[in-house]
């Protein structure tokens, strides 16, 4: 019965909405707490009663995702997971679908991590993604996961030009030496593509300052929706393409499901995050446009009192 | 003395730092001196550690205000550390991933770890609204203009943008409210990121010598500065 949920949560929402407008029209501020319960509702309804919006990839997304599709079978693609646990809800749903499609295109993938916390949520996507999806794919040939590394732009400045030298060997021990998958791979300019997924400090704009322009590697990132503007500088020469936010992970996980078959049925936890999304953002408006009516009601009646 | 040392160590790497840049013989220095820091690097995390340490057992020792969050504090850290070092329930041997599935360290991980750090991130959301409400107010030109800004953005990062402007005519695209969204990124804000990029950049020039050369001192701490 998901439509009625729908139905009821809508309802409750903007039924309310249009109680606190008639209130700010008769001069009431809204007390915070109200703001606070209206948000939970709009987060938590579509969540428990999902709607799913039809997503249509915008070109810097599409820019992306072209590329990675354009790479000749055997390329190198480099997946950095500079994130959290904050950020994950945003960016594990990218990174999960850019391993997918790297790896359907018969890509080799080299997963590593400038955060510590990013080597576990490797592990999640390994686990969860690649080896119930690809079990074909071997480790060490098809793909690798040589783990954290601490020294933020140290790390980047060194594997510029020596890969090795800061990972000698991948997260269980073995070296890379002894690895199908870097066999012709001295340094990050051996590469053919880099994909930097993050948000913060090391992040993307560290992968193109010290990797992307100096060793001439093309990056496409992907990053939480309050960094996104931060790169638009670097788009397009710089950076291939932009996954902004939840929104960038929905447009990402779109174009899959429609040019590759066989992820038609696949999870789509970006898709659906846009429900809650949507209604959250549509109440912060309704609430962005109380707040201007109590505004210029109070003004008018203070020019009047005057 | 106790001055000096720090302001030569900081000077003499410096200036090699720039110099492996700019002069060939000097090339692949910055490399060395980052596998350097990495080492020191080691020696900190013993220091971090036993500096947290030290602070909570003082706060418990001597009862001080909300020392119930030193025990947790304390609790957390080393349960982490031997769950880490000792690799607690990891199916591999000693020499795989501290995080491999099914890690004692892992299971931590994803069920403690992983729902705080979203909690904490995802109450942003609360805070954002009430913001809105309260700052987005259309008191002048500027404020209005700011307002429309953030309304076309917050419609553009939805579906509901298309659903709304969808009927506009491709010839008149740019006036859909994703296309409208994207223009703001791409040219306002642009300019605006572009402009503070560069400021940034030359900020960082000036520090950087005020550091080398020994004018900035504040990082020696009070006493030196």
């Amino acid at each position: 019965m998901p439509n009625i949920g729908v139905s009821i949560s809508l309802l409750v929402i903007f039924g309310g909405l249009a109680w606190l407008l008639i209130r700010s029209i008769s001069g009431r501020e809204v007390d915070r707490r109200i703001i606070f319960v209206f948000i939970f509702v709009a987060v938590a309804a579509p969540l428990l009663f999902p709607i799913t919006f039809q997503e249509k990839a915008t070109s810097i997304v599409r820019d992306l995702f072209d590329r990675i599709e354009e790479l000749p079978e055997g390329s190198h693609v480099l997946i950095s997971f500079d994130f959290d646990p904050a950020m994950a809800p945003e960016v594990q749903p990218m990174a999960n679908a850019i391993s997918r499609h790297c790896l359907d295109k018969g890509h080799r993938v080299i997963f590593m991590s400038l955060w510590a916390t990013g080597q576990s949520l490797m592990t999640t996507t390994l686990t969860n993604v690649i080896l119930p999806e690809f079990p074909e794919k071997v480790d060490g040939r098809d793909y690798v996961n040589i783990g954290f590394k601490a020294g933020n732009e140290g790390v980047l400045n060194v594997i510029v030009s020596d890969f090795k030298k800061m990972f000698p060997t991948n997260v269980n021990g073995v070296p890379l030496d002894s690895m199908e998958i870097f066999e012709g791979i001295e340094s990050c300019a051996d590469l053919d593509f880099i994909v930097a997924l993050g948000g913060g400090r090391p992040g993307p704009k560290e992968w193109v300052l010290f990797v992307g322009d100096p060793a001439d590697v093309p990056i496409g990132v992907g990053v939480a929706a309050v960094v996104a503007p931060q790169l638009y500088p670097y788009y397009p020469q710089q950076v291939i393409g932009i996954l902004g936010g939840i929104k960038g992970a929905a447009e990402y996980e779109s174009e899959l499901t429609h040019r590759r078959e066989r992820f038609a049925d696949m999870e789509t936890p970006g898709l659906h995050m846009m429900g809650p999304q949507t209604l959250a953002h549509l109440v912060i408006m309704s609430f962005i446009i109380i707040g201007n009516i109590a505004f210029f009601r109070k003004k008018r009646s203070g020019s009047d009192s005057r | 003395m106790k001055r000096l040392v720090p302001l030569t160590i900081t000077f003499i790497v410096g200036f090699v730092l720039i110099f492996s840049v700019f002069l060939p013989p000097a090339e692949g220095l910055d490399q060395t001196f980052t596998l350097y820091f990495d080492i020191i690097a080691v020696f900190a995390f013993f220091l971090g550690g036993g500096n947290l340490m030290r602070v909570h057992i003082n706060k418990l020792r001597r009862q001080k205000k909300d020392w119930g969050f030193s025990v947790v504090t304390i609790a957390g850290f080393l349960f982490m550390l031997a769950a880490g070092l000792f690799k607690i329930g990891n199916p591999g041997d000693i020499a795989t991933a501290v995080d491999t599935q099914g890690s004692l360290f892992k299971t931590v991980f994803d069920y403690v770890i992983n729902p705080l750090q979203s909690t904490m991130y995802s109450l942003l959301a609360f805070f954002v609204a009430s913001a809105s409400y309260r700052a987005f107010r259309a008191k002048n030109r500027e404020a209005t203009l700011l307002l429309i800004a953030a309304f076309v953005i917050l419609l553009g990062r939805t579906p509901f943008g298309m659903m709304v402007t969808g009927w506009i005519p491709d010839s008149f695209s740019i006036f859909q409210i994703p296309n409208l969204a994207i223009w703001i990124m791409n040219s306002p804000n642009l300019a605006g990121q572009r402009a503070i990029i560069i400021g940034i950049g030359l900020g960082v020039i000036s520090m950087s010598l005020r550091l080398i050369l020994g004018v900035e001192r504040s990082y020696l701490g009070d006493d030196n500065a």
